[in-house]
């Protein structure tokens, strides 16, 4: 399955990543509402981002999470409760919220992030 | 199971359709009013009053309950009303603990008001249907069935004949029939009670959810106070809704991101810290069986004692391994606290339903110790099909368990025999008994018949028609107002037995739980810390009930904030917490003192609605002395050492060369002052008189000085 890599040592914060993502997703150029994060920390920079691990799918109370045939893990946001107990729970911290929204999102690994980046600090990889 | 059979057997009394309503900051503005004696169904405007006294749930329960009954009105009287509704948090998916219905009615165990808290569906999915409360008034000549469709807003009362009356068989009949498929099960809450709520006046009512990774009911208790035995007494067999859509948003917040982001910081607490604080997710309130014990607060034969070496065998590790896990076991969306456990595939070997596998709700910690200790029973197999027997049965377990204990001690002493008991030998261990009698109570049979009418009855039973000692009676039956002893051991903490004795409801610790305060961490040592303690908690603890709230998410997972905090018993993080998701979903801006002067409003408003039953005031506020100390000389023989100490220290009483019986008067007359002077501070602290009763210029500072109440209180001033 298709997995989107992190580097974060190569990481140069300058958050295309951040852009494309949310312009892929909600059309517009908000970090907020990217389903990738780049935290700046002192001396570091950290990348949060959704490794498709399924913890979520086990904690989600009305099987709204799934993996699908690609191993992808999905949000049904039909199926969603906008409880984000996901939110709280993602050992990555890579399922987020927004205040426009009442589901969820997260990470699908489609790429577009990675293509944006200068320094091969994110890559999709076939595991 | 042919449901199609069942449903053909219909006889439709009444249909109402309404306009389906709209949810504004928590609220729809309306509540339902259902009369099963002539039929009638209305619908009744939330006032503005109401919402500002009263703030929802607990509150307007009580409300609406004292404008149904008369100060002569008695729980069987078809005035008396069964209320149910959530509050203007509930049903919000984000918070932990926020799909809680609270309902109240006359009691017939206290005779007055009751209120009791309870998960699964129904109060949101009520809400969402349109309603803020439902009020059931009247009674059915037959058995009835009311169905609220919140999707296409009707409203049903049909004759029911032929479904069970037991819960776990009924819920999922109901469940079944009113789906339109498989994937509309999560859609259906029932309301329902059980064959032994029509004899004994413990019974509770259950609320189901649909569990959709095990596809079975799933069942929560309104446990407290007898409410399943009016529900019977109406010849109610069910309440059933169906609503199908529900989001994170339907109570149409003032500010959603606030509440989203309150709740997600709570989720990532629970998520950090529970596995090594409480375990809720893991093994639920049963983390607390050997905990207790370890202190000497788990109740054993009757309160006599607070530790068994026994209890090792129903231990939290023990139904760790029963109960089946891997599963959010929470009664609403989005707690992940989730304590709501069950052990599946578990086959019974007594009663109706012998030999049949099932699934059983619990084991809570009350029901291991009420069920379990408080009986000498030790055998976790044997608190499960308790546990279960009492859940579909509809009889509060903490009830029974406090009942039986009695029963068994009762037993012992020769109070009572075999004779009397129909041939059960209730002698403290006797599972068998015990689960005979629990039968016998939803038979309508024998010695549980009799039984199921509760303490308070039987002592005077006991006293009057088998030459049982009353003091003894009075000292050994833990029950007070009526209401039987929740399962902790209140003897060592002058504080607790506040907390159980100075409640608007009778001895249930969801006022205040205060025994690690006092006892362990002696953090209330004088009479005014205790009475400050015996004012914040009980006032802040009434919040959850006025909002739908549950409490175990405020102080069951301890934020990393806390150990900095002045207040760390309060929590004061998860304080603000509530505050913001109140302005949040009703754009009030209240503050944490604000919250506690609505708490005071609705909690004196139920004192003086005690009064004005009959009850209520400072007699009523007694507690049997086993509750404050040692009855027996085996009691104070057991913690020989601990009390001739306290006599020492305490009492100013030199035991040496004293008999056993000389150091428990002066123990006993010591303890029983302790309480009279702790009433005394309590009151004042409360804005009350010493007779228990709330000032009018207490009630004109909290703003609860409504014509009707002051009418009340000024005729006992």
């Amino acid at each position: 399955m298709k997995v989107l890599k992190r580097k974060p040592e190569l990481c140069i914060a300058c958050h295309a990543c951040e852009s494309a993502c949310s312009n892929t997703w909600f059309k517009e150029d908000n970090a907020d509402k990217s389903c990738i994060k780049i935290k700046e920390e002192a001396n570091k920079n950290v990348i949060l981002s959704c490794t498709q691990c399924g913890e979520c799918i086990s904690i989600c109370q009305v099987e709204a999470i799934s993996r699908d045939k690609n191993g992808i893990v999905r949000i049904n946001k039909n199926a969603c409760v906008g409880c984000f107990m996901c939110v709280g729970f993602c050992p990555e911290l890579a399922m987020f919220m927004h205040d426009e929204y009442i589901e969820p999102f997260k990470c699908v690994a489609c790429g577009q992030c990675a293509k944006q980046c200068p320094t091969n600090a994110i890559y999709i990889e076939q595991e | 199971m042919n449901i199609e059979k069942l449903k053909s057997a219909h006889k439709l009394l009444c249909e109402y359709k309404y306009e389906l309503g709209k949810i504004e900051k928590g609220y729809t503005n309306r509540t339902l009013y259902i009369n099963v004696g002539d039929n009638t169904i209305s619908e009744k405007p939330v006032t503005q009053l109401m919402k500002d006294k009263f703030i929802g749930g607990k509150g307007f329960g009580l409300y609406y309950l004292w404008h149904a009954v008369t100060p002569k009105t008695k729980w069987n009287d078809p005035e008396n009303e069964i209320v149910i509704g959530s509050g203007p948090i509930g049903g919000i998916t984000q918070y932990p603990g926020a799909g809680k219905s609270l309902v109240c009615s006359i009691s017939p165990l206290t005779g007055m008001p009751i209120d009791s808290n309870v998960g699964g569906y129904f109060g949101p999915l009520l809400k969402f249907s349109g309603f803020d409360a439902l009020e059931l008034q009247g009674k059915a000549d037959k058995d009835v069935i009311i169905f609220i469709d919140g999707n296409k807003g009707t409203i049903t009362i049909e004759e029911a004949p032929e479904e069970a009356i037991d819960s776990h068989v009924l819920g999922e009949q109901l469940t079944e029939m009113y789906a339109e498929n498989e994937e509309d099960k999560r859609n259906i809450s029932v309301v329902s009670a059980g064959s032994a709520a029509n004899h004994a006046y413990m019974g509770l009512l259950n609320f189901t959810f649909y569990d959709v990774r095990r596809k079975q009911i799933r069942l929560k208790q309104a446990g407290r106070g007898g409410i399943g035995t009016v529900f019977r007494d109406k010849h109610i067999k069910a309440l059933v809704i169906r609503f199908a859509g529900v989001k994170g948003n339907l109570n149409n917040a003032d500010d959603q991101g606030k509440i989203n982001r309150t709740g997600i910081k709570l989720h990532k607490e629970i998520h950090d810290f529970d596995a090594q604080q409480c375990r809720m997710r893991q093994v639920g309130t049963a983390n607390i069986i050997e905990v207790m014990d370890q202190y000497d607060l788990l109740p054993t034969h009757n309160y006599k004692f607070g530790a068994h070496p026994d209890t090792h065998k129903i231990s939290s590790k023990v139904f760790t391994g029963m109960i089946t896990q891997n599963t959010p076991d929470g009664c609403w969306y989005g707690c992940s606290l989730s304590c709501a456990k069950a052990v599946d595939h578990f086959e019974l070997r007594t009663g109706p339903y012998k030999g049949q596998k099932v699934i059983v709700d619990g084991p809570e910690y009350e029901n291991a110790a009420g069920l379990g200790s408080n009986c000498g029973i030790f055998d976790p197999h044997d608190v499960l099909e308790l546990n279960f027997y009492c859940d579909t049965y509809a009889i509060d377990t903490i009830s029974y368990g406090t009942m039986t204990a009695f029963v068994m001690e009762c037993y012992e002493n020769g109070i009572i025999n075999k004779e009397i008991t129909g041939g059960l030998e209730l002698n403290f261990g006797n599972a068998d008994a015990s689960l005979e009698m629990l039968h016998q109570m939803a038979r309508g049979e024998g010695f549980g018949k009799l039984a199921g009418l509760g303490v308070r009855n039987l002592k005077r039973i006991f006293a009057e028609q088998y030459g049982g000692d009353p003091v003894f009676l009075n000292d050994i039956g833990m029950e007070q107002k009526g209401l039987e002893f929740s399962e902790y051991m209140p003897k060592e903490s002058l504080a607790q037995q506040g907390g159980y004795g100075l409640t608007n409801k009778g001895p249930q610790h969801d006022e205040a739980w205060l025994i690690f305060m006092d006892m362990v961490n002696n953090q209330i040592p004088t009479f005014e810390d205790k009475a400050e303690a015996l004012h914040y908690f009980p006032m802040f603890r009434t919040w959850f009930g006025l909002n739908g709230l549950c409490k175990l998410p405020w102080n069951d997972i301890i934020p990393a904030s806390n150990k900095h905090s002045n207040e760390p018993a309060k929590i004061p993080e998860h304080v603000q917490n509530y505050v913001d998701i109140f302005n949040g979903v009703t754009g009030k801006n209240i503050d944490k003192e604000q919250l506690i002067v609505q708490s005071e409003r609705v909690y004196n408003f139920q004192r003086i609605f005690n009064i004005r039953m009959g009850y209520g005031k400072r007699i009523h506020d007694a507690i049997p002395y086993r509750a404050m100390g040692p009855v027996t000389v085996e009691e104070y023989l057991s913690r020989a050492d601990r009390y001739d100490g306290q006599l020492k220290e305490l009492v100013g009483f030199n035991p040496e060369g004293k008999t056993t019986e000389e150091k428990m008067a002066a123990l006993r007359s010591y303890r029983e002052d302790q309480y009279q002077k702790l009433t005394d501070a309590v009151y004042k602290r409360r804005g009350w008189t010493m007779d228990g009763v709330p000032t009018i210029e207490h009630l004109q500072a909290i703003g609860m000085d409504l014509p009707e109440v002051i009418e009340v209180v000024k005729n006992h001033l």
